[in-house]
């Protein structure tokens, strides 16, 4: 008689074979036309359209805007995700639902609608103007449209894991003679610290990718405010749908190996702190 | 909002099919396939000849209009939008069909009259009110501190024939001489401190943001721009010389046979060419090419000097040379 041994929980083989072909369909397959198409233009070809000055430009632009970004969003979005996990005070639900505004917004919508704030003679724009800061087609509009775009990927993520940091480990660490700066940077910050960097990686990445909400304040000077994207659709205009594909494949590559770096530090900061 | 466009009008097709099927109901249903600034002239088209074809055969005939930027129109019948017509902006992107996808044959601009173009524009420049910075000509706009406000040519079709315009008035300017007509355009350029992926994107830039002296833009966005946002904000310059603008109309022969929708395409187009269909192109103040609508909005449309792109090689000369990878706007921003 063979024992075998099985999962407690049924049905795993049927869920893994729909997981397989779910992704499949809906990632894999689409993600390999990317190659596919790409494959059909030679080594030379391929190098020259990811290499020109002009593409390295732009790959700078949105790698450096989306970064600036989402540093940005850490820090202001950890506060907020703070706010929202630790008190109760009225208005809480409306301030809840305002953070998932960018989630909803067409992004067009809300490209238009921060290109007339910012513009020099928007709302904001007209005072910033006056300071001496252009706030709209350069790279700091560019930078404020992604801030707009990245803030509830980190506040969605932090928040849920505050809220699951008991109460009795602060009040241990102020037993123990913590003093509330101790207690936030040895006892809450590492804790949270490996969820801030996943909160990071999601809104970075979906900065990068941002074409709808940037493209209307980014300016779209070739060389200066020209975004990775923008130079993708300008491909496309040309119907040069190869050179399209090899900007995509090679940001595709350089987004795969800063999210992998990434979930290495994460891998590491949770370790520190013993859960993995 | 493409993706809803594209579906509801697939959804009308199907639906098309469905009732066709019935032997009571001659109900057919055509898809124009358009760019952004026909939205409003098709709308008007649409419902006379809706009308026409009733009176003229008893039958019901709906059609659906999909608008959007030239080049991503024509992407999306290449990648197989069942367009029955397509109405772009230039020639290039009819041909790009033409090449891809063998929908339509090379030669469809030969098969309607006037290169397949019923109706024409040029370019113009908008100016703020009362023209504070005296803007007369092409050379104005050279000026030091002179803000011109264009879309990107390398995204935006209605952004080439602008800059073909200011190319037309250089060579001639220069009697040809390519290299200073080079310096002429980049000097332009360099006035331009946003360069928006599409023509509407320009006219907000222009309008709404405020920035900017000048828009170079077609006259019917212009006109459009000062009759529905003020006269007292805007004026239109008519520069000396500008291009012939042709957006072409084609049938999509494949689809069309497919659909079994000759007879009703074919006349769709032909109607463009009429009396009437000449007099709702004019309404939305594309320049009309029958004499007698033309002498009836005669105080509508100001002369202009034009010159042909025929005169520049045509379309797929003109696209390689200047919007190609390091064509002469590639040059211009240094790069390669």
């Amino acid at each position: 008689m063979i024992l075998k041994q099985r999962s407690t929980l049924p049905g795993f083989r049927l869920t893994l074979g729909y997981t397989v072909f779910y992704l499949s369909l809906v990632v894999l397959i689409p993600l390999s036309m990317l190659f596919i198409k790409t494959s059909s233009m030679g080594w030379d070809a391929f190098w020259q359209a990811v290499t020109s000055p002009r593409t390295l430009a732009a790959y700078r632009l949105s790698f450096g805007t989306a970064f600036a970004a989402s540093l940005v969003n850490v820090v202001f979005g950890f506060i907020i995700a703070w706010v929202l996990a630790r008190y109760n005070f009225a208005g809480k639900k409306i301030i809840d639902a305002l953070v998932d505004f960018p989630f909803a917004l067409p992004t067009a919508v809300a490209g238009i609608a921060l290109a007339s704030l910012y513009s020099s003679n928007g709302w904001v724009g007209q005072y910033l103007y006056k300071m001496g800061i252009p706030s709209a087609y350069n790279s700091l509009g560019i930078t404020l449209a992604l801030i707009f775009i990245g803030l509830p990927f980190i506040v969605r993520t932090v928040e849920p894991v505050l809220q699951d940091i008991d109460a009795e480990l602060e009040e241990a660490a102020a037993s123990l003679g913590a003093n509330r700066w101790q207690t936030f940077s040895r006892v809450i910050f590492p804790v949270v610290l490996p969820t801030l960097i996943t909160g990071f990686s999601l809104a970075f990445a979906r900065c990068i990718g941002e074409y709808g909400s940037v493209i209307f304040i980014a300016g779209n000077m070739p060389g200066k405010t020209e975004i990775a994207p923008l130079l993708i659709v300008t491909k496309l205009e040309q119907y040069d749908y190869a050179g399209a594909t090899a900007i995509a494949v090679v940001m595709l590559l350089i987004s795969f190996s800063l999210l992998a770096l990434v979930n290495f530090i994460q891998h590491l900061a949770s370790k520190r702190i013993g859960m993995s | 909002m493409k993706a809803v466009q594209i579906f509801t009008s697939i959804a009308a097709i199907i639906l098309g099919f469905i009732l066709t099927g019935h032997a009571f109901a001659h109900q057919v249903t055509l898809l124009n396939v358009s760019y952004d600034p026909t939205r409003e002239l098709y709308e008007d088209y649409n419902k006379a000849f809706a009308k026409h074809w009733k009176e003229k055969t008893g039958d019901d005939v709906t059609i659906n209009q999909s608008h959007g930027g030239s080049g991503k129109q024509a992407r999306a019948v290449i990648d197989g939008l069942d367009a029955d017509v397509v109405t772009l902006a230039l020639a290039y992107d009819i041909d790009a069909i033409a090449e891809k996808s063998g929908l339509l044959p090379k030669n469809w601009q030969e098969k309607l009259p006037n290169n397949s173009s019923p109706y024409t524009s040029t370019i113009v420049f908008l100016v703020r009110k009362g023209n504070p910075k005296n803007i007369k000509d092409w050379d104005d706009l050279l000026k030091p501190g002179m803000a011109v406000i264009t879309p990107n040519p390398k995204t935006s079709g209605g952004a080439r024939w602008n800059y073909l315009a200011a190319w037309g008035y250089a060579s001639r300017k220069f009697n040809g001489d390519e290299n200073k007509a080079k310096d002429f355009i980049a000097a332009l350029y360099r006035n331009v401190p946003v360069l928006d992926s599409g023509a509407r994107g320009s006219t907000t830039t222009f309008v709404e943001r405020g920035m900017g002296d000048v828009l170079i833009s077609w006259e019917n966005e212009a006109y459009l721009a000062v009759n529905e946002l003020g006269r007292d904000r805007f004026s239109i310059v008519i520069p000396s010389i500008s291009i012939l603008a042709e957006p072409p109309v084609a049938l999509v022969d494949k689809n069309v046979d497919r659909h079994g929708t000759r007879s009703v395409t074919e006349e769709y187009l032909k109607y463009l060419y009429s009396e009437q269909g000449q007099e709702i192109a004019a309404k939305h103040y594309y320049r009309p090419r029958l004499d007698a609508i033309k002498k009836k909005y005669e105080d509508r449309f100001q002369p202009v000097k034009l010159f042909n792109i025929s005169e520049l090689g045509g379309w797929q000369e003109a696209q390689k040379k200047h919007f190609a990878d390091k064509g002469t706007f590639d040059q211009i921003y240094g790069n390669n």
